[in-house]
């Protein structure tokens, strides 16, 4: 039977047509771009049109906005950094309490070795941000803010637009990790004031290891990987050229199905939700139903663990993935459902189910048959399950 | 995705005696929803034999926990309620042919599950003095708690002693920073408490880690099938390492990422320390190919040897061959060698790997 791969905020699978493009820049053109000579000249034509093809993806005003590099993670450290290195006299920095580790334990580790004060803004039960902590937070003493578009555990989506005017009003820098939500939603930076941005190329159907940020022209930069001028300065290190051009490919071809993405993803995901909700008791959407990425959904069983879960799930051909503390090796359960406040007794059962463009009506009909046993059979198992019916009291579903 | 043995994915894909059981006399609860994970063991007794003649399990966790559970019935069944209580988390662990070691904590739950169900069925109460903590030593799947405990009990100040007495930092050693920041701590907090003296507490960065001699890559993650803690099996109480602050007592053996029984802190089971007796450099050598000679089996059936190379004074110098050489458990097979040495010799010893 075909696996059924639903864990595409994990990774996605790159395009043929993506590879395709790439096979070239691994062969005859292995040309450095920065030569003198016809084998660069051509390859440096190839950066460009990807810088182009990223470009429109993200609605940049210039291509020379766009910087390439090794992925999601260093973009992100490379935005903070820059922002307090080229404004030292802020030593404040504003980020959320659902960002991924690439921000986080940056974050921790500025606080600790360089006494940066780390304002960490929390989230409501749906995962949305509380803007007055925000704004109560903001100061010219802050450097930078560095809020996700799209959380990669829920999908829920932050309103960056709206938040990076209000960093620009007291001459802070704004940085958002879209990482998720780069060729899954429009994005228009031209009409924003969002001054970086960071992208990576594996979680839209590109090659891993190839990612950019968006810096704003105008926005102050300091490069974090020294070395020559590739990237005008702003990235030293021979280009990853084969990467660059499977990362634009891949960028055109997101923006060629966005129209997809946001419409038949979004049924597909609609309908596995309300299929799960529908069989399974005590079960519930995490995150912000109505506010949320088109491909994402995850979804709360009590009183189960969510390892457990993903094995069976796994030995019916169905990849997913949980917040389970099991998983990952730690103790707690994910940092995002636990700031949400979900509770435990829900948290260490959470699924995550993202779709791609690849995904088919078929997927959704496999999970819904699948999913049900598997979880009567956990809770069969489990000392806190007591039947349908007599659920404690406290569970209140937080999507219907 | 972990790698699970074969027999721990069999025990969780089908459970044997998974649920309630009806009549049972001894029942035991350990964990909670909390902490990710929760076992409800429960057994029936023969009140005349004392025999365990039917168990079943609940369990709330990870595939693991599981099967770890299911296994645990299927052990205890048959046994007598003594027999039962020698059983360790490590026997849960080798009747599934290992787990991976940031789930032993798994058979760590079943060992307490039953420690617990006996109490139960002694009417007894069995306090769970397990303190959880974050996991700092993930090789081995060693907790706050354990190695705090094992520092107040054992009165221990470097690194070092630290993994002989719970492993962690016995493999890749990136938790080695962890292990100091709880010593440190547990140190400072022995000498308000006048347990040790300022001087013998541990200061944060005395201690080169790359001076440690676990200089093994966490190559192979598994636990090996033979525990050496249990080749060495009622091994003496007595220093493993550098003697202890003066006057301290004799340290108790501490089961690995497993809270230490409540009872005396001493193991009734262990002997008393052999007096040293003196002993020719030729005894010594023929003492300790004797000794090796013992545990070469154990480390065969790993597909590991040992051999001795030359003894200098007090420092014996082993060459480690085979599957014991790059794997984690080096350092862990070096500390079971030196225990057997002072064991069988009673003289304190340095094990050095060359
Ligand atoms: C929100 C978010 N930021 C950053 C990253 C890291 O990206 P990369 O794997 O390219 O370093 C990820 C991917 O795991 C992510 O989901
Ligand atoms: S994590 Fe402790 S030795 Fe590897």
């Amino acid at each position: 039977m075909k696996p059924v791969y639903l864990d595409n905020n994990a990774t996605t699978r790159v395009d043929p047509q993506v590879v395709a493009a790439m096979l070239p820049y691994f062969t005859e053109q292995f040309g450095n771009p920065s030569s003198m000579h016809a084998f660069g000249a051509e390859v440096g034509g190839a950066v460009k049109r990807a810088r182009k093809q990223l470009q429109s993806l993200i609605g940049a005003e210039f291509d020379h906005e766009i910087v390439f590099t090794s992925g999601g993670t260093e973009s992100d450290n490379a935005a903070i950094l820059s922002a307090l290195e080229a404004m030292p006299e802020r030593t404040e920095m504003i980020t959320s309490a659902v960002e991924h580790p690439a921000v986080l334990a940056l974050a921790a580790h500025l606080e600790k070795t360089r006494g940066i004060k780390v304002h960490i803004i929390p989230v409501d039960a749906k995962g949305r941000l509380d803007r007055d902590a925000y704004r109560a937070a903001l100061s010219t003493r802050v450097a930078v803010v560095s809020i996700m578009w799209a959380n990669n555990e829920t999908g829920t989506l932050f309103p960056v637009v709206d938040l990076a005017e209000e960093a620009k009003a007291v001459g802070a820098l704004f940085h958002t990790d879209a990482v998720q939500a780069v060729g899954k939603i429009p994005i228009d930076l031209k009409s924003t004031a969002i001054d970086m941005l960071s992208l990576s190329g594996h979680k839209l159907h590109g090659p891993k290891g190839i990612g950019a940020l968006y810096v704003r022209r105008g926005v102050r930069f300091r490069s974090l990987i020294k070395g020559g001028q590739q990237e005008r300065g702003r990235r030293g290190g021979t280009e990853n050229t084969p990467g660059i051009v499977g990362l634009g490919k891949a960028a055109e071809l997101a923006e060629l199905n966005m129209h997809d993405e946001v419409t038949r993803v979004r049924s597909l995901r609609d309908r596995l939700e309300k299929g799960l909700l529908q069989r399974i008791p005590n079960t519930f959407v995490t995150g912000d139903a109505d506010n949320r990425l088109p491909n994402t959904c995850n979804i709360a069983c009590e009183f189960i663990e969510g390892e457990a879960i993903l094995l069976l799930l796994n030995r019916a051909g169905i990849a997913a993935s949980s917040g389970s503390a099991c998983t990952s090796g730690s103790l707690e359960p994910s940092h995002v459902l636990r700031a949400m406040s979900v509770p435990y007794t829900a948290a260490h059962g959470a699924t995550r189910f993202s779709f791609s463009r690849e995904n088919t009506d078929e997927d959704v009909d496999r999970v819904i048959e699948a999913m049900p046993p598997i979880i009567e059979k956990l809770r069969d198992l489990s000392p806190f399950w007591q039947g349908a019916g007599e659920a404690p009291a406290a569970f209140k579903p937080v999507y219907a | 995705m972990w790698d699970y043995t074969d027999k721990v994915k069999d025990y969780f894909f089908n459970p044997k005696n998974a649920g309630v059981l009806a009549g049972a006399n001894a029942v035991g609860e350990v964990g909670a929803i909390s902490c990710g994970d929760a076992l409800k063991l429960m057994l029936k007794v023969n009140p005349a034999t004392e025999v365990i003649e039917e168990a079943r399990f609940q369990t709330f966790g990870c595939g693991s926990a599981i099967a770890s559970s299911s296994a645990l019935t299927e052990i205890v069944t048959g046994k007598t309620i003594g027999e039962a209580l020698a059983l360790t988390n490590q026997d849960i662990a080798d009747f599934l042919g290992g787990l991976p070691p940031e789930k032993m904590h798994c058979s760590v739950m079943g060992y307490e599950a039953l420690q617990a169900a006996v109490a139960n069925y002694r009417g007894e109460e069995w306090h769970d003095d397990h303190e959880e903590g974050a996991l700092v030593c993930k090789c081995f799947g060693v907790d706050e708690g354990v190695i705090e405990r094992a520092i107040r009990v054992n009165k221990l100040t470097t690194p070092e002693q630290v993994t002989f007495y719970t492993k962690a930092g016995g493999g890749c050693l990136t938790c080695f920073e962890g292990i100091e920041q709880v010593l440190a701590r547990v140190n400072d907090s022995m000498v308000e408490d006048g347990l040790i003296t300022a001087e013998a507490a541990y200061r944060i960065g005395s201690v080169d880690p790359r001076a440690m001699k676990a200089k093994a890559q966490p190559k192979q993650l598994r636990q090996p099938k033979v525990d050496i803690d249990r080749v060495m099996a009622a091994r003496p109480s007595a220093d493993v390492t550098a003697a202890p602050a003066p006057g301290a007592a004799a340290p108790a053996p501490t089961r690995m990422a497993a809270p230490a029984p409540r009872g005396p802190a001493v193991s009734p089971l262990a002997p008393s320390r052999p007096a040293a007796p003196k002993l020719t450099t030729l005894q010594k050598i023929k003492a300790i190919e004797a000794a090796i000679e013992r545990l070469r089996p154990y480390l065969k059936a790993d597909g590991g040897d040992c051999e001795l190379v030359d003894v200098d004074g007090d420092t014996v110098q082993v060459k480690l061959s085979g599957a014991c050489v790059g794997c984690q458990m080096a350092s862990v097979t070096i500390s079971g060698v030196r225990e057997k040495l002072i064991e069988t010799l009673g003289i304190p010893l340095k094990v050095v790997p060359v």
